[in-house]
Parts: C-alpha cells; structure tokens; sequence
C-alpha cells in the first residue's frame, strides 16, 4: 500500500485533536504544555507532508519555524512553571486560579 | 423727542433690575420700593411730555434696533407712540406709580417687599412694550410678558395653603396663578393664528403696512384674522368663558390687583381691538365687530349679577372690573373705539381708586375680605370713606363724576346704532353696577359696627399712602370733563364717531334714564344695608337658600363646570397617558439597559479565573468560527 497524502493528514488531524482534547480536559498546566505540543507537531507533520506533496521547501521551512518558536516557548514556560509551582506548590488548575468571576 | 420715548419705556425696567439686586435673601429694604416710585414717576413725566409733543407735532416713531431678520422676515424694535399709544402710556405710568407709592406703605411689612417691587416694575415695563410696539411682534411680547408677571403677582404669596373650592373659589394663591396663566395661554394660540395669518397674507407686521393692506385681502381672511385676535382679547381681558381667572387672581397682593387686574392688563384686550381698528372698522368683519359689542354687553350685565350678592370685597371690585371691561368691548364693537378708549381710562383711575380702598379696607380688617363681617369702618377710616365714595359714585355713573361721562356715552352709542337690546341690557346693568358698588360701601363703611364683636381693631393706611391716591381721586372726579378735549385730540388716530341727530336730540332723556336707574339702585341699597339699630342688615336665610342667589354665589357654576368636565378628564387622560408614557416608552429604554445590564450579568460567570475552563471556551469560539466559516463556505 502507498502511502500517500491522506495518511499524513490523517496522522495530523488525528494528532492535533488529541492535543486539542488534551489541552481542554487536562487540569495539570506541565500536560497542557504536552498537549499543546502534540498539537504544534501535529502542524508540523501537515506542514512538512503537504510541503514534500507540492515540491515546495516552504512547508518544511515553516516546520523548522515552529519547532524554534515551541522550543523559545517551551523554556519560558517552563520557567514560569517553576515559579508557579514555588507558589503555589502545585501545577493543578484548580487551585492556582484567584479571578472568582 | 427720541430719548424720551426711551426713558418712558426703560425707566420702569431700571427700577426693576434694582429691585432684583435685592433679590433672595437679602432683607426688606425701603430703598426699592422708592427707587422703583421714583423711576416710575420719571416715566410718567416722560409720558406727560410726549403727550404734549403729540398734541403739538404729531406722533413719534422710533426704531432701536433690528430685532429679527431673516430671510424675508424682518422685524425691527420699534415704538410708535401716537394718540392712542400715549393715552395708554400716560394712564398706565400714572395708575402704576400710584401704585407703587400705595405699597411702599401696604407691603411694609412683607418679609418678600423688595421681590415685589421688581415684578412690579417689570409689569409695567412689560405693558409699555405691549402699547408702545410698533408692530404685532413686539405687541405679543408685551403681552406674554405682563402675563407672565401677572402670573408671578398673582402667586406672590405662593406659600399659602390649598384650601377646599367650597370652602375658598380661588383655593390658594399658586392655584390661581396658574390658572390665569393657563387659561390666557389658551387664548394666546387664538392670537398668535391671528399674527400668522397676517404675516402669511402681507408678509410684513408692522401696523403701518398692515392696516394698509387689509383692505386688499378676501373677506374670509379677514374674519379669521378679527376672530384669532379677538380669542387673544377675551384671554387677557376675560371676556366669557375666559373670565373665571379673573376673580380668582384676586389671591394676589391688593395692589397687584388694583394695577394688573383692574386698571392697565385686563385693559390689553380692549387696547388690541382699538389699536386694531382699521380691520375691525372693515365691512367684513362687521359680523365679528357685532358678535364683540354683544358678548361685551353679555359679560357686562352677567358680571354685574354675581357682583349683587358676592360677598368678598374684591371679588365685588373684580367682577365689577369684568362688567366694566364689557362695556368697553361694546363700545369697540359698535365701532365707537375713542368711547371705548375713553371708557378705559377712566375706568382705570376710578377702578384703580376703588381697588386700593379696599386694599386699605383689607388692611384695616387684619386681610378680612368677607364684608358681612365689616360695617360702621366710617369713624375709623375716613379717608378711605371718602375715596370709596368718590370711586363708586363714579363707577355708578353719577353726574358730574367721570363715570357719567364715559358709560353714558357708551350707553348712547348702543342707542345710536339702533342696537335696542345691546342698550337696554346696558342700563339696566348701569344700575346693577350702581346698587352692587353702593352695596359693598354701605356693607363696610355704615351700619352697624359688626366687626368689633369679632375683635378687629381697624386703623386708616399711613398718611403719606392716602395723599399719594389723591391724583387718582382727583382723575375720577374730573377725567369726564375733558371728554370733548380727548375727542379731538384721540380722533386724529381713531375714527371720528359721532350720534345722530336722532340721537342727539334724545340724549338728556337717555342719560337722565340712566341716572335715575341709577340713584335708584343706590336708594336701595342704601335702604338694604346702611341701617342701624332697628333698621339693620340682617341676613336672609330663606332667600341665601333659593335657586338663584346659589346660582349667583357659585358663579353659575362655570366653575363648577370647567372642573368637572375639563380638568378632571383632562386629568384622568394625563394620568392615562402618563401610565402608557411609563410602560412604553420608559419600558423600551429600560429594557434595552435592563439587556446590556443581564447579560452582563450572566456572562460575568465565564470569568471565574479556571484558566482550563478558559480554554473551554477558547476552543469552543474556535469551533464555532471552524463551523461558520465552513458553512459560508459552503452555502457560497
């Protein structure tokens, strides 16, 4: 069996709904960073796909973005992360909101 | 000749811009009082030169300035002070700063004197504008203005209580005010259409080119234009069935009604239709001049029937005003202006004199009005005896005083015309007006002394205030003499009319008429109520109880009737509509905030600070948008 185009967006969609699923049930902030990752990748992988699909370089130059903004991303939110949990002494949701609307 | 049209006219508003610097607060202060006399005295002098200059040389026509131009429009400040305007000018500034000198002495113990003085002088400054204007602009300026300052003397003493209209007809001060503002507003619209429509048909208000032009215009105007002004004139000189304010406003000050309600205000609407002549003279209009000349006779004889048993001093006073004010108005409509004219003058002096008497009455009696309560004042209050006597015999129509000469003369045209029954209903109102005025003087001034078992002690007004009505006194004596000297000055202005031979022939007979019904009322009353002892007044319980003096007392019950079936629907409507204005119009505005303020409201909800519940909403927006923007898509 080829594997063609359809696959990879398939692998995308299906990666990204996981990540958006994850982003909206997870209470832990350091799982919606996970989620929101598997979210960027899941970009990535479409972006790379449908780069190679075309002949372009564009999509795979974007996917080189992505993976540099996630990464500058990733480490100032885990530094605030850091802070967070000195605070608060957890990471859950719940408890580290203070708005009461 | 200019600056003194400018210093008669001003004069009275200096004095009460003074006046108004002592306004709120500041206490009594004699100053105003005499600041604003003597300002008024300079406008009289003034008016008494530009008469002379008149007689002389003609009449003056200034203009100030330009006061409204636009377009076409165009409406300059100007005064005319011709034979009628000066006679006007001249009987207003003297009957005014009579007035003001009374109540210097009949205020003096007004906590709010210097606030009187100011609206005072405003009237008067109002009611100079309103004869000496040139055009119809600056006329229905003058004649806002006097209503309104009429409106704010009437309820002078605004603190005063409501009481029950059985008990008090005018119920308080504030009431009557507002319901002689109301009504004249009314009657406002009618002139105000009548000003339009002589804008809209010559293009122009001045009275020079108007007067010119009606000759011109078709007989249907006409009559609309004689009708609109004339609903003006009955508002302000309370012609039926505008007339109930004009007994009610007697709530003002005495010396308020003396000068507003009596000798110069109520005088506006008689001074309009003369002022109006050339379009009332029209032989268009001649049906509206006839229907004026009957309603005036109509006023008259209805005014003096409830003057014959009202009990209240001032209301006698001012209904008597009423029933003069018809004879005025059926002298003008029987196209007699200068009678009419003449009629206005000395009713002013002699009306004005009677006025202030029974102010000084009202003083003397701690503000009493009921003169069943009076009787025997003589001994204590001489000079007011005397000035009483001298106003009634003149309002009576005695020889001699200027009465006889005016309403003799207006009695005689009525004849002149042929119009029988306007001159039968004329003398016999001659001698009501003879027995009421006779009535209300016996009733204070003779029999017995009723007011000392109630307790009054009556003293005379100040001295200096009873010289000061001299003139006045003086004028209703000796005004008619100079009948044939006013004829020849004032018909250079108004139309000459003249009696018949026929006339002419008969008219010792038709004054001698009027003369003996006269004295006869007088003898009656004098039989009815000057008695002592034996012979005194006593009341009349069974006749007190039959129809017509209930009739009588409850003013045929036009009151009444204006009550029932005018305010109270129109009370009940507003009410009505006052509950559709809350659920409508409040309730669409309302709503509209109540929205924003709900939603608000719900929504505060999403922001409970639960960054997982945010994102929630993030990712249902997300999908949302997702799903609109694939269905735009879709449907193309």
């Amino acid at each position: 069996m080829e594997i063609g185009i359809g696959h990879y967006l398939i692998l995308a969609g299906l990666l990204f709904s996981i990540g958006f699923v994850g982003v909206l049930r997870r209470k832990n902030l350091l799982m919606l960073f996970f989620a929101t990752e598997v979210m960027l990748n899941a970009v990535n992988v479409a972006f790379t796909a449908i780069g190679n699909y075309y002949g372009d370089l564009s999509g795979q130059m974007f996917a080189f973005f992505v993976i540099a903004v996630a990464a500058s991303e990733v480490a100032v939110g885990l530094g605030l992360l850091i802070v967070l949990y000195k605070k608060y002494g957890s990471l859950d949701l719940e408890t580290i909101s203070s708005m009461k609307g | 000749m200019e600056s003194l049209v400018y210093v008669a006219l001003f004069a009275p508003f200096v004095g009460s811009m003074f006046a108004g610097l002592f306004f709120g607060n500041a206490p009594r202060n004699a100053i105003t009082g005499w600041v604003a006399s003597t300002l008024l005295f300079v406008s009289f002098l003034a008016s008494v030169a530009l008469a002379v200059h008149v007689v002389h040389h003609g009449s003056v026509h200034v203009t100030m300035m330009d006061w409204i131009s636009a377009g076409d429009l165009s409406i300059p400040f100007g005064f005319l002070v011709d034979e009628v305007s000066v006679t006007m000018m001249v009987v207003v500034t003297l009957v005014s700063t009579v007035v003001h000198i009374y109540s210097t002495g009949y205020m003096d113990h007004d906590k709010s004197y210097n606030r009187f003085f100011s609206y005072l002088s405003a009237f008067v400054f109002s009611m100079l504008i309103l004869v000496m204007s040139d055009n119809f602009a600056g006329l229905f300026i003058g004649w806002e203005g006097v209503g309104v300052c009429s409106w704010l003397l009437v309820g002078f003493w605004y603190h005063k209580a409501d009481r029950p209209f059985e008990e008090n007809p005018s119920i308080s001060p504030s009431w009557a005010a507002n319901e002689a503002f109301i009504m004249n507003r009314v009657a406002d619209l009618g002139m105000l259409v009548g000003i339009f429509l002589i804008y809209w048909n010559i293009g122009s208000l001045q009275y020079d080119v108007v007067f010119a032009a009606m000759p011109n215009l078709a007989d249907g105007i006409l009559v609309a234009i004689a009708i609109a002004l004339f609903i003006g004139a009955m508002g302000k000189s309370a012609q039926f069935p505008l007339h109930t304010w004009l007994t009610d406003a007697m709530e003002g000050p005495t010396p308020v009604s003396a000068l507003i309600h009596a000798a110069t205000m109520v005088t506006a609407g008689v001074f309009l239709v003369i002022r109006a002549n050339p379009l009332f003279s029209l032989e268009a209009v001649s049906g509206v001049s006839l229907f004026i000349a009957a309603l005036g006779t109509f006023v008259a004889f209805y005014a003096a029937s409830m003057a014959l048993i009202a009990r209240d001093i001032k209301r006698i006073v001012a209904l008597s005003t009423l029933s003069q004010l018809g004879y005025m108005f059926a002298a003008a409509g029987l196209g007699a202006y200068w009678i009419a004219l003449f009629h206005l003058a000395a009713h002013a002096f002699f009306k004005a004199l009677l006025f202030l008497g029974a102010g000084n009455v009202m003083h003397a009696m701690d503000d009493e009005l009921d003169i069943f309560k009076m009787g025997g004042l003589k001994k204590a209050m001489m000079g007011s005896y005397i000035y009483m006597g001298i106003a009634s015999v003149a309002l009576a129509g005695l020889p001699i005083f200027a009465g006889f000469y005016s309403k003799d003369a207006i009695i005689e045209t009525a004849f002149n015309e042929g119009t029988y029954i306007i001159w039968g209903i004329l003398v016999i109102t001659a001698g009501m007006t003879a027995f009421y005025s006779f009535r209300q003087v016996f009733f204070s001034f003779h029999g017995e002394k009723r007011y000392e078992a109630l307790g009054f002690h009556p003293h005379d007004m100040y001295k200096y205030v009873l010289v000061a009505m001299a003139p006045l006194a003086i004028l209703a004596i000796s005004f008619g003499w100079f009948m044939d000297d006013f004829k020849a000055f004032i018909t250079k202005n108004l139309p000459a009319y003249e009696m018949s031979h026929h006339t002419h022939h008969w008219a010792w007979l038709l004054g001698l008429i009027v003369v003996i019904i006269a004295v006869a009322g007088i003898v009656i009353a004098y039989k009815k109520y000057a008695g002592k002892g034996a012979n005194a007044w006593k009341r009349d319980e069974e006749f007190e109880a039959s129809f017509i003096y209930k009739l009588l007392e409850n003013q045929y019950y036009v009151p009444k009737f204006y009550d029932e079936f005018l305010v109270k629907p129109y009370t009940i409507a507003s009410e009505k509509f006052w509950a559709i204005d809350k659920a409508v119009v409040d309730g669409s505005v309302d709503l509209i905030a109540k929205a924003f303020y709900k939603s608000g409201d719900v929504s505060r909800g999403m922001q409970n600070g639960n960054l997982s519940s945010y994102l929630n909403w993030m990712g249902a927006g997300a999908l949302l948008l997702v799903v609109a923007a694939a269905l735009a898509t879709a449907i193309g």
